[in-house]
């Protein structure tokens, strides 16, 4: 071969091996964090041998065929057509190949769903286009917030540059420490959803009313993002999901920074004893605060605005023009426009039979009562009124 | 289509009952004659594929860069769910049953199907049935946006788009339940004298195979969308928690019909492919006794294997094993069958006309669809990939390369048979030069982007998506548009009557009775007197 040609063909596949070494080219998982992902990255690459070994030998067969057994290079057909002892042969074969790949899987499986003594549990919770996290047991109990996309949608409109983790950025990320177990109950509150980690190995589907759980131990620091992967509505392809593992002196921190304070959490308890749905504050540090606290107009406005950015944002957009008929317009709705209490009940209940759903499940007292302020006081609408927590407290039933 | 010519075997039994055939319009809706019934359903599912084809475009355009540009998400969900339905049940499942249509009573020697009435039923069920399931496009809310999986809890939020593809599912699966009667009872009473089962053509076992596993799984769906409706409307809570029931049992009823149904979409495909490789062979197909027994083994199966598409849902360990290993084992019989259509290919003699390019074509393209098939059988490397572009990579490697190639191989294949004509040649191949290149380019770089994390059902995508997203995108609009090709082919071929006349048997090596028996077109009405079989 010409030393040009050879040089050519160098730099093509040197082109190629670097393009498929890049993220924007990968062709195989995610680099494995935990145990589990590595062990399902050997697995994989074990069938890849395989099936590369049998890929090689069915079609060289098949071209060899193809190539020599033509009419038209004159070869005449034989008329054989069958044979016992090959069929018993490629019988048998194939099945002990199977079994052979059979044996490490199962010990994959098992381990897989190995789930005991975890150092700490957390609870997912699937919404409809969020994750909630509650740690339950553990270093952290009693932390609980919501988890919401943080790309801005001027990104996903094309009006902005998409920056580096475009659909993969959340406001509140899972935060976990390096090196432990960590159990992860999974349930949903409207429809299936599906918490997936490809870094970990994981995924498991949250569905509504059952518990469900799988595990994992990060080894490595860093952060993990993964995405719902059970198709749940308009928003499946906008609810990420981000992990930071961090070392145990970092969560401890993080930890202490977040504890609810214990009058909050005492109220906490008692509105689930009431039989009420507890939200969650979907401002972490806002679970330090007092839940009688009277707010005025300025900070619920302030706070209003922030959840409707979060949680609102996404149907009836940041004009409040919505996209009717399927979103209406909240800017001068009737709703918005009208008795405080109407307005109370559509965001606590939703409507049912459209995609308004019943916030009342995910967002807290206060982030419901700023969120209604700020609809009633932003844009055209000029009601000058405002909701307190404990008037959307008093409304749930 | 084909016209009204005798028989060389007499016919002396027709001119009384056809004197005056009834001519345009009601010829095609009162026809109880097989040959115009697979027509119709051939042309149905042609129709269909372009629709659900054009859906397919959509989805592609959009998907060409992250951000949304031409859909909204709710809309983008649409689009994947009925491309999905329109797909498995308005175009693979009717040109099957097309093929069978024409077929069937031509290879065992038979005049017409068992129950030419019921037949005729069947078919016109289904332009029902597709106008109900397009319709749903213009409810309020739109078409159903739940995947063509349909599972509750979503499903019950969704518009009346949802009931109007209940309903129009049901009509299909009616459809589909006559034409399986329809088809065991032709060929387990109608054979020829002399044709004993092990003497069938493989395409004709193939069909009673299939036949049985539609009558055993339609009802399945049946029952698993009329308990949606009711849960929709009527206050029932079979798939909702809070009243008693369980979301998790709706995909253990859907795939408990779901996976028997796509070896339901694969069975015909064998059967076309082992008419295909013998004939352009010129050589017996080898092992016909281990076909027959190999395509059994995946029928039985295929019934224990459903929960492999339930690996992330929480099932216990031991649950988890079983399954994995019936869908490893299921990989063994089909692998037979790929070894003797080698088998059948190696020291014959063969030529490379479009069918056969197809059926070989088939095998190489059907076979890594089982390759993946198999990782996707681990259950751990399973957990990755559920419900990731590597799983769309899958089914669309075994359903457009497996079964719509072999459905393009069987049509040029029998072409000259039903239309009197030959297809051209030099087209046939570029048809299929271009839909193998196209196919590719669309579809194995969804393998990398299911490894690489990108869920599916997603409207928009990460960055790091996007360089395997646009190559894809680009082989999606070759391969549709490469099927525009195929259109003015067959056009070319049955309606505007260009091209050479067939004789009765335009290649050399095809041995069953349509070939050696009946001229080219086939009589309108063939083998009033049974031939003997030897």
């Amino acid at each position: 071969m010409n030393s040009v040609l050879g040089r050519l063909i160098g730099g093509l596949l040197l082109t190629l091996y670097t393009a498929l070494a890049s993220a924007a080219y990968r062709v195989n998982f995610q680099p494995p964090v935990t145990r589990i992902a590595d062990d399902i990255y050997h697995l994989h690459m074990l069938m890849m041998y395989v099936i590369v070994v049998i890929f090689c030998l069915v079609f060289g067969v098949m071209f060899y065929s193809i190539y020599a057994h033509r009419k038209s290079v004159g070869h005449k057909a034989a008329q054989f057509h069958e044979n016992t002892t090959v069929e018993i042969i490629w019988t048998i074969i194939p099945f002990l190949i199977l079994i052979a790949i059979a044996w490490p899987a199962t010990k994959v499986v098992i381990a897989y769903k190995d789930t005991s003594d975890p150092d700490i549990t957390v609870k997912v919770t699937g919404y409809q286009w969020k994750w909630g996290y509650d740690y339950l047991k553990g270093e952290g109990a009693g932390i609980s917030f919501l988890s919401t996309l943080a790309t801005p949608w001027d990104e996903i409109d094309n009006q902005k540059p998409k920056d580096k983790h475009y659909l993969l950025e959340v406001d509140h990320p899972l935060v976990v420490p390096v090196g432990k177990k960590v159990r992860i109950l999974t349930t949903a509150a409207d429809v299936i959803h599906s918490f997936w980690v490809p870094a970990f190995g994981i995924k498991q589907d949250a569905f509504p009313g059952i518990v469900r759980d799988t595990w994992f131990r990060a080894d490595k620091e860093g952060t993990y993002r993964g995405q719902c992967a059970e198709l749940c509505g308009r928003g499946h392809g906008f609810m990420p999901i981000v992990v930071k593992v961090v070392s145990p002196e970092q969560y401890a921190q993080w930890v202490a920074e977040h504890e609810p304070k214990a009058a909050v959490a005492a109220a906490g308890q008692e509105t689930k004893a009431a039989g009420a749905v507890a939200g969650r504050e979907s401002n972490v540090a806002a679970a330090a605060e007092e839940p009688n606290k009277q707010w005025t107009l300025a900070e619920l406005k302030a706070r209003g605005e922030k959840v409707y950015a979060a949680h609102c944002v996404a149907c009836h957009q940041a004009n409040g023009k919505g996209r009717p008929p399927m979103f209406p317009a909240l800017d001068g709705s009737k709703i918005a426009t009208g008795p405080k209490a109407a307005h109370i009940n559509r965001v606590l209940n939703g409507k049912p039979g459209t995609a308004m759903v019943a916030f009342g499940k995910q967002l807290s007292d206060t982030d419901i009562a700023a969120v209604i302020t700020y609809e009633r006081n932003a844009w055209g609408n000029k009601m000058g009124d405002m909701v307190q927590p404990a008037e959307v407290k008093a409304a749930r039933k | 289509m084909s016209a009204v010519i005798d028989t060389p075997l007499g016919h002396a039994a027709d001119h009384d009952d056809h004197a005056h055939p009834p001519s345009g319009l009601m010829r095609w809706v009162t026809t109880t004659n097989h040959k115009d019934i697979g027509t119709m359903y051939l042309w149905f599912s042609f129709t269909m594929l372009l629709v659900g084809g054009a859906l397919a475009m959509t989805i592609r355009a959009e998907l060409f860069e992250p951000g949304l540009q031409i859909v909204t998400p709710e809309f983008f969900n649409q689009l994947t769910t009925m491309h999905g339905l329109i797909m498995v049940f308005g175009a693979i499942m009717p040109a099957f049953v097309g093929f069978a249509n024409w077929q069937i009573p031509m290879m065992i020697g038979a005049p017409d199907m068992a129950f030419a009435r019921m037949n005729n039923w069947s078919f016109w069920l289904l332009p029902v049935a597709g106008t109900l399931l397009i319709g749903s496009f213009f409810a309020p809310g739109g078409a159903p946006a739940a995947g063509w999986t349909m599972y509750a809890p979503l499903s019950i939020q969704m518009g009346p788009g949802m009931d109007m593809s209940i309903f129009a599912l049901h009509i299909m699966g009616a459809s589909s339940i006559m034409g399986s009667i329809n088809i065991i009872t032709t060929i387990l009473n109608m054979r020829a004298p002399g044709m004993t089962l092990m003497k069938m053509p493989m395409f004709v076992w193939t069909w009673l195979i299939t036949a049985y596993l539609l009558i055993a799984v339609m009802p399945v769906l049946a029952g698993a969308i009329t308990m949606t409706l009711t849960d929709r409307h009527f206050g029932t809570s079979f798939f909702n928690a809070a009243g008693g029931g369980d979301p998790v049992m709706f995909q253990h009823i859907f795939w408990f019909f779901g996976h028997p149904e796509v070896y339901i979409m694969i069975l015909p495909a064998f059967g076309i492919i082992s008419q295909v490789i013998p004939a352009f062979s010129r050589k017996p197909l080898f092992g016909y006794a281990s076909m027959v027994y190999a395509t059994a083994s995946i029928a039985i199966l295929s019934f224990i294997v459903w929960a492999h598409h339930m690996f992330t849902v929480g099932l216990p360990t031991a649950g988890l094993l079983f399954f994995m290993y019936s869908t490893m084992l299921i990989a063994v019989p089909t692998g037979v069958k790929v070894f003797n259509w080698l088998a059948t290919m190696w020291r014959g003699s063969m030529t490379f006309e479009t069918p056969m390019l197809f059926a070989v074509g088939f095998i190489f393209v059907f076979t890594m669809g089982g390759f993946t098939g198999l990782i996707l059988a681990i259950m751990p490397v399973d957990v990755q990939l559920q419900d990731t572009y590597y799983v769309v990579a899958h089914f669309h490697y075994v359903l457009v390369g497996g079964a719509l190639f072999a459905i393009f191989s069987g049509a040029y294949f029998w072409m000259p048979k039903w239309t009197g004509r030959m297809y051209n040649e030099t087209l046939g191949k570029w048809h299929f030069w271009l839909s193998i290149v196209f196919f590719n380019i669309a579809f194995f770089p969804m393998h990398f982007l299911g490894l690489a994390g990108m869920p599916r059902r997603i409207p928009d995508y990460a960055s790091q998506f996007t360089n395997f997203n646009q190559i894809v995108s680009v082989g999606a609009f070759g391969f549709g548009l490469s099927q525009l090709l195929f259109l003015y082919i067959v056009l070319r071929c049955s309606v505007f009557r260009k091209g050479e006349k067939a004789p009765a048997r335009p290649w050399e090596g095809a041995d069953s009775l349509e070939w050696t028996h009946l001229p080219s077109p086939a009589p309108y009405h063939s083998f009033h007197e049974q031939p003997e079989v030897k």
